[in-house]
């Protein structure tokens, strides 16, 4: 297990807090892209460009009443929010930002994702129930149902990137695309895999556990004030990671295209140039997703529930297994 | 560090098992079950193996636990009035038994700490890495492996069985 | 291809679960009912073929890196296994549709428990024991509860399935326990340790608690009255012949090559638990007016001669233990296969032992059947029953065991008792109400028939059988050290 070329609580630190700003400047490109996209302006009146909205949005949460319905459970209530914050600020802790730079490289490292993201249904299972009333509680559970089901395919297209890393660690999985990135050498787990990012962030089209015509405001009806915060944020909070992700295991991390074949006329690793290059490249390609997120969502209208299952249950997992033994065949008469 | 950490996470463990049984609301109940699984994860962390403490948080905390508060919340569960109601005769009969038992196997652990070959460093580490557990499940332990999804097959069908409508039954 | 000639050894469990996921595929894609029977058959068809010849020439050794063993007693095991489950199906297919519950959803799941009882049955490592002892479980526990639109079968099914699962805690605790005693899970491994600890006792003693539970000895029977009346009759007949086979052919297993250290304590042990359970079934088997029932409670006390045999402990209680084994398959099936029939003719809940009153004379055939099987049970020569018990008595005989055997032989007279009521009712009653039974299928009366030929041909020449089992305990064929 190398260790970071910085100290990893520098990294974390600047991870933090870039990933908890990020949201609130996702929060203000989704406002201004949409409003492109609808032939609208969007904001503009607070700072210049409409720039200082989002705090403007935060002051005005701050200072809103804290509701908690009287007959539900108080303090499951309070805690639902910080779970989504929680798991979502856990996934940075495996995720390399440049060469060398990362906050740890565990072995298990995709397990670790893997397993961090099965948590984050708890949130809004917990405040689903904890409202005590009937759109949270079947706005909770269609959450629940969605992101385990689409967690299966998710996985097993993680699995199929696993097999040209031959690795669980991420680094290597980043290294494993110095060449060639997954997106073309696994075009379909790459669909697959964004396809279930966006199912997991809850994102449009997958958006049904907050159908405003059927569920009001689904798990998040009874939460007002910073707790309403926290959900909002860890929302925008899982776009970012997401396409941090995604980036990841299928845009070559913090490579550039094919960058091995020309990798001499590129700084050298562990200099200063080199790891703002990186970290560069990096946030290129994270900042190219989440406009997709936001494209997508303001493109592709929102699913029915059955649909859903069944694109997660009957056309996602079996297509997912299939490419994965498909590669792994292929992979194995290649090397034999 | 270790020794802190083990104690840490003993504590939870037990506590949050503790506040399983007793807890009244069974939603609550299910939580503290998670944080158990939890807990569990940190003494395979401990003991070097990685692999197993994610598959635990990624399994039972993450899924199957899931499930049963979804049942649980689906059902909407009342609370109940009082776990222990009054104290008859059986259960304190049954409470005597369950101590025995317990001072029974504590004593037997107690007698054998430090019988098992205590491992460190390089081979420890190797025991819970993926590589390892993957060797071992394909070569040695491969029959029971097969088995196992025999096994689920077995409860998937198991559980349609059961739980289909009567008006299935068709034909001749 | 060390694998692949592993794989050739394994083929009856192999080709039975191949045959489940099919015949599981076919179901979804919703194939007719019969069509899945037929290929259900046509599947087991091959896998007993393939067992018969195994029993008779397969070479003793042990396959998957030591999971698990052929030959001997492995191949003799999924033999009765798979010869059960083949006539369990026919019975099953023909009894469910009669009482309207043919989900075709229990051919897979019949499968698949055959694959881990001979799994359990050919198991050398007590990972490869827990394993397909769970496999099996799962399976029985949803078969239990088929007729779940009658409170009788749900009650089997919760019953079975939360006492099951309790008994598996102890099992997997015991390989714990015995696994930190001696380091290894390994049936031979653990037999050559000699070193009596604590822990050892307490892995051996929970090991042998699940053992017994899944056997329904006594006192850890309470569960089988229940389970095997509401559980359709002919999944009760494969619960008690097929399962028990497995579970004691590997306890059989587990005690030649894992315990013989243990061998003193366990005779003890085996020989009280036997008394036990033959004096406790034996006697309240007399009282019981439901025939399913009674069957259920005589099952227990058949464990208990079983247990006679294990408690003796020698080679020649093995042997006599797995001859019993066999005989006990065939004529038990047998005899829940012809309740099954009259109960099919009516409601499932037909089996008072009153309404068979005259029922002697209706199907003739039917009713020497059931008088042959149930003869055959209590042990009258020259049945097959009789030999089982002959053998089993005089291996305890040659331990010494001489009061165990005078306990037995007194408890299997009085068995006699309720074994002819049910053949007074059937032909020297007269039945109060008109009683109409249709012909039987041919195929459902001609594997009757053979089940009853064979129990009269092991009875009349049992050496055969007796010298090929013989064999695989003379000259070290059990004790394989690796």
């Amino acid at each position: 297990m190398e260790a970071p070329i910085v100290s990893s609580y520098i990294i974390m630190a600047g991870a933090l807090a870039v990933l908890l700003q990020s949201a609130a400047v996702v929060v203000y490109v989704e406002r201004r892209v949409a409003a492109f996209i609808q032939n609208r302006v969007g904001p503009n009146r607070v700072g210049p460009f409409g720039l200082l909205q989002p705090l403007a949005d935060v002051v005005k949460l701050i200072f809103k009443e804290d509701v908690t319905p009287i007959y539900g459970n108080r303090v499951i209530h309070t805690m639902a929010p910080m779970f989504p914050v929680i798991t979502a600020l856990l996934t940075v802790a495996v995720i390399p930002f440049g060469d060398g730079l990362f906050i740890t490289n565990l072995n298990v490292g995709v397990l670790f994702l893997l397993a961090v993201t099965s948590l984050g249904v708890y949130g809004v299972a917990m405040a689903g129930w904890a409202s005590n009333s009937k759109y949270s509680l079947l706005g909770g559970l269609r959450a629940a149902a969605q992101m385990l089901s689409y967690e299966l395919p998710m996985g097993m297209a993680i699995a199929s990137t696993v097999l040209f890393a031959t690795s669980l660690s991420m680094v290597d999985i980043v290294n494993s695309q110095v060449y060639w990135w997954g997106l073309f050498v696994n075009p379909l787990g790459a669909i697959i895999f964004t396809v279930a990012a966006f199912a997991e962030a809850n994102r449009a089209p997958f958006d049904l556990v907050e159908a405003e015509q059927e569920l009001v405001g689904g798990f998040h009806t009874e939460y007002s004030s910073m707790k309403f915060g926290m959900f909002f944020l860890a929302e925008y909070m899982h776009v970012v990671i997401g396409s941090m992700l995604i980036t990841t295991f299928f845009l070559g991390g913090y490579h550039l295209p094919f960058a091995g074949y020309y990798a001499h006329i590129l700084p050298e690793a562990g200099t200063w140039a080199k790891a703002i290059l990186d970290i560069a490249v990096f946030l290129g390609k994270t900042g190219f997703m989440v406009f997709v997120f936001i494209w997508v969502r303001w493109t592709i209208p929102r699913f029915k529930f059955n649909q859903l299952m069944s694109l997660g249950w009957s056309k996602l997992l079996p297509l997912a297994i299939l490419n994965f033994v498909v590669i792994a065949f292929i992979l194995m008469l290649i090397n034999s | 560090m270790e020794t802190f950490f083990f104690v840490f996470i003993s504590t939870l463990a037990i506590g949050t098992a503790l506040a399983m049984v007793i807890s009244k609301n069974t939603v609550n109940s299910a939580l503290f079950m998670v944080l158990h699984m939890l807990s569990v994860a940190g003494f395979y962390t401990l003991l070097n193996a990685q692999f197993l403490a994610v598959i635990q948080i990624l399994v039972y905390a993450g899924a199957i636990m899931v499930l049963f508060l979804f049942v649980i919340m689906l059902l909407n569960l009342d609370e109940d009035e009082k776990v222990v109601s009054k104290i008859d005769f059986k259960q304190l009969i049954s409470f005597t038994l369950a101590l025995v038992v317990l001072a029974q196997l504590l004593y037997i652990t107690g007698n054998y700490a430090g019988v098992l070959p205590e491992l460190t460093g390089e081979p420890i580490a190797a025991v819970g890495t993926v590589e390892a557990i993957g060797d071992e499940l394909f070569t040695t332990f491969l029959l029971p492996f097969e088995v196992t999804a025999i096994l689920l097959t077995a409860a998937v069908v198991g559980a349609m069985l059961l739980a289909q409508k009567t008006s299935n039954v068709i034909d001749e | 291809m060390e694998i692949l000639n592993d794989l050739l050894n394994y083929l009856p469990a192999a080709i039975v679960a191949v045959g489940g996921l099919v015949v599981m595929m076919m179901d979804g894609y919703k194939a007719k009912s019969r069509l899945i029977y037929q290929t259900t058959m046509f599947f087991l068809a091959g896998a007993l073929v393939i067992a018969t010849y195994d029993l008779l020439y397969q070479e003793v050794g042990t396959l998957f890196s030591d999971m698990a063993a052929s030959g001997s007693t492995a191949a003799f095991g999924t033999f009765i296994v798979v010869f059960g489950t083949f006539f369990t199906v026919i019975l099953t297919h023909d009894y469910l549709i009669g009482v309207k519950h043919n989900y075709p959803q229990v051919y897979p799941l019949l499968m698949f428990c055959t694959v881990g009882m001979i799994v359990l049955a050919t198991a050398n490592d007590l990972v490869t024991v827990f394993i397909g002892l769970e496999t099996m479980s799962i399976s029985l526990y949803a078969l239990a509860g088929i007729i779940r639109d009658k409170q009788l079968g749900v009650e089997s099914a919760l019953k079975y399935f939360i006492l099951g699962a309790f008994s598996t805690g102890f099992f997997l605790y015991g390989i714990a326990l015995l696994y930190g005693a001696t380091g290894s899970t390994n049936l031979s491994e653990i037999g050559a340790y000699t070193d009596g600890s604590m822990i050892y006792w307490g892995g051996v003693s929970m090991l042998l608690v699940a053992f017994f539970f899944k056997i329904s000895a006594v006192p850890f029977h309470m569960w089988t009255p229940d389970v095997y009346t509401g559980s359709p009759t002919t999944i009760t007949a494969y619960m008690s012949t097929a399962s028990k086979t497995a579970a004691i052919v590997a306890l059989v297993l587990i005690l030649e090559r894992a315990l013989p250290y243990a061998a003193d304590q366990i005779t003890s042990t085996m020989a009280i638990i036997a008394i036990m359970t033959m004096v406790l079934g034996n006697t309240v088997a007399m009282v019981q007016d439901n025939v399913k029932r009674m069957l259920a409670y005589s099952s227990i006390a058949h464990v208990g001669y079983l247990l006679v045999g294990l408690a003796a402990g020698t080679d020649l209680g093995f042997t006599a233990v797995l001859y019993y084994l066999l005989a006990y398959s065939l004529m038990n099936i047998g005899a829940f296969g012809v309740v099954a029939y009259y109960e099919k003719n009516h409601d499932v809940h037909f089996n008072n032992i009153e309404s068979y009153a005259g029922l002697g004379y209706k199907q003739p055939l039917m009713g020497i059947l059931l008088s042959v099987f149930l003869l055959s049970l209590a042990g009258i020569p020259p049945l097959a029953g009789f030999i089982g018990k002959y053998l089993v008595f005089a291996a305890a005989v040659e331990a010494g065991l001489i009061n165990l055997v005078i306990i037995g032989v007194l408890a299997s007279a009085a068995s006699a008792y309720f074994y002819l009521r049910v053949m007074v009712y059937l032909y020297f009653k007269e039945s109060k109400e008109p009683v109409k039974l249709m012909k039987p299928l041919r195929v459902y009366s001609f594997s009757l028939v053979v089940l009853a030929v064979l129990t009269l041909y092991f009875g009349i020449l049992p050496a055969g059988i007796t010298e090929l089992i013989a064999s695989y305990f003379s000259g070290n064929g059990l004790a394989i050290v690796p």
